[in-house]
């Protein structure tokens, strides 16, 4: 069994993060989940949120995530979604504004509730790696 | 040779600054696909991963899911070409837009209605000037897709897959684009994307590596729910990215091949202007011998 889980963090254009980890949690519709050596096997779909690594040499790699998926087979995590972010790709004074936007629409559609959860993933991406 | 040599001149620069622009075309095309092709591979990982989700749940979980199942008696079918925006890539367009046609013919032959979908200028151009109706067209994004059209397009797709009733509910959804074998072929390809058929490009798990047994939350169906839709529109964006590829590599072929003639024509004109001031001195040269000739023969004859 390998030492560590290996961790590939992928969005649809490009992999975001990918190497040897200690820990993966996510926020999959069911809740947090968090995922160690030797996890059983799972599929799991994932909210809008932070995705946090704590890697093999003691740091943290943290993603906010629009959706996607979580894979877990045989010491390998596959986190897929459309559009992942790190934190110093996040414009965090876009995500205030587009956070106010979509508090103002709340309850109008479902769609406003997606905006305001992205928006604060990205926000909590950033506070969280800083 | 009936022109002076100052209009071959004139030609001849015509010729060397178009050679010059058909030349840094060339050069673009060539460093652009270089990235196009990195495009390609950056999003294989995602692709791959999604592939290997969707299997799993294939194989462990009775997938009857809408995107999956086929249709009884299907009688209306969707057909998304996706062309280039720009010219200037040799048959590129006509390519691809033959393949459609041919795809075409032998849906109707089964008795089918096809809607089109179409990407790109060229294609979008094609249909206007023949008159025939075209339910959606997307452009603007032919060399350089992002994953957010070809989200559009999938959604757009998806959405009338699954409709029932209204105007522009489809039964099966085709695809048309131009696949990106190398750097000297590419070919035109029809492929059926929905219902999607059992996952292909899955390689067999060797006897001992079995598929593990997969926990699903919350649901298989809810995965799958949520897998299929994203599996559909990698499928387009791989299609989108195959047919940058294709548009980029084709492109600058056909740049070489026209900078190629401009130099041919070059020297045929550089030839045909040198025949042309020869003449012209050995005109004058006989002018002027024949010219003192006359005054030596007139002189001789006054003595």
């Amino acid at each position: 069994m390998a030492e560590h889980l290996h961790v590939e963090l992928v969005a649809a254009d490009r992999t975001v993060w990918s190497g040897e980890a200690e820990m993966v949690i996510a926020r999959t519709t069911e809740g947090d989940v968090g995922v160690l050596r030797g996890h059983a096997p799972l599929l799991s779909v994932l909210t809008d949120a932070v995705v946090e690594i704590s890697t093999a040499d003691d740091g943290v790699v943290v993603a906010a995530v629009d959706g996607g998926f979580l894979s877990v087979a045989n010491d390998r995590v596959s986190v897929l979604s459309q559009r992942a972010l790190l934190p110093e790709e996040i414009d965090v004074d876009q995500a205030r504004v587009e956070l106010e936007e979509a508090r103002g629409l709340i309850g109008a559609s479902d769609e406003a509730e997606r905006r305001l959860r992205r928006a604060e993933a990205r926000i909590r991406a950033v506070e969280r790696a800083s | 040779m009936a022109l002076s040599v100052r209009e071959y001149r004139a030609r001849i620069k015509s010729t060397e600054s178009m050679k010059k622009i058909t030349r840094a075309m060339e050069l673009i095309a060539a460093s652009r696909i270089i990235k196009a092709q990195q495009r390609a591979q950056s999003a294989a990982p995602y692709a791959r991963e999604l592939t290997r989700a969707v299997s799993a749940v294939a194989t462990y979980s009775n997938v009857d899911h809408p995107l999956t199942r086929e249709p009884e008696n299907p009688q209306r079918v969707a057909m998304l070409i996706v062309t280039s925006d720009r010219g200037l890539a040799g048959a590129y367009s006509s390519s691809v837009l033959k393949e459609a046609e041919r795809l075409a013919e032998k849906l109707r032959g089964e008795g089918k209605h096809i809607d089109t979908y179409l990407c790109g200028r060229k294609g979008e151009a094609y249909f206007r000037f023949r008159g025939r109706p075209v339910v959606r067209a997307w452009t603007g994004f032919s060399d350089q897709p992002s994953y957010e059209a070809a989200l559009e397009v999938g959604t757009t797709l998806i959405d009338a897959f699954l409709d029932e009733e209204g105007e522009h509910a489809v039964d099966e959804v085709h695809v048309v684009y131009t696949r990106f074998r190398s750097m000297l072929l590419q070919e035109p390809t029809a492929v059926r994307l929905l219902p999607l058929e059992v996952v292909e490009g899955e390689e067999r798990p060797a006897s001992d590596e079995v598929l593990p047994l997969y926990e699903f939350e919350p649901s298989a169906e809810a995965v799958l729910d949520n897998l299929l839709p994203q599996y559909v529109q990698s499928r387009i964006f791989f299609a989108f990215l195959q047919a940058a590829a294709s548009e980029l590599a084709a492109r600058q072929k056909a740049m070489k091949s026209a900078t190629d003639n401009a130099d041919e024509l070059i020297k045929k004109y550089t030839r045909i202007a040198n025949q042309a001031r020869q003449a012209g001195i050995t005109q004058e040269i006989s002018e002027i011998v024949g010219g003192v000739n006359a005054l030596a023969d007139a002189q001789a004859g006054s003595e």
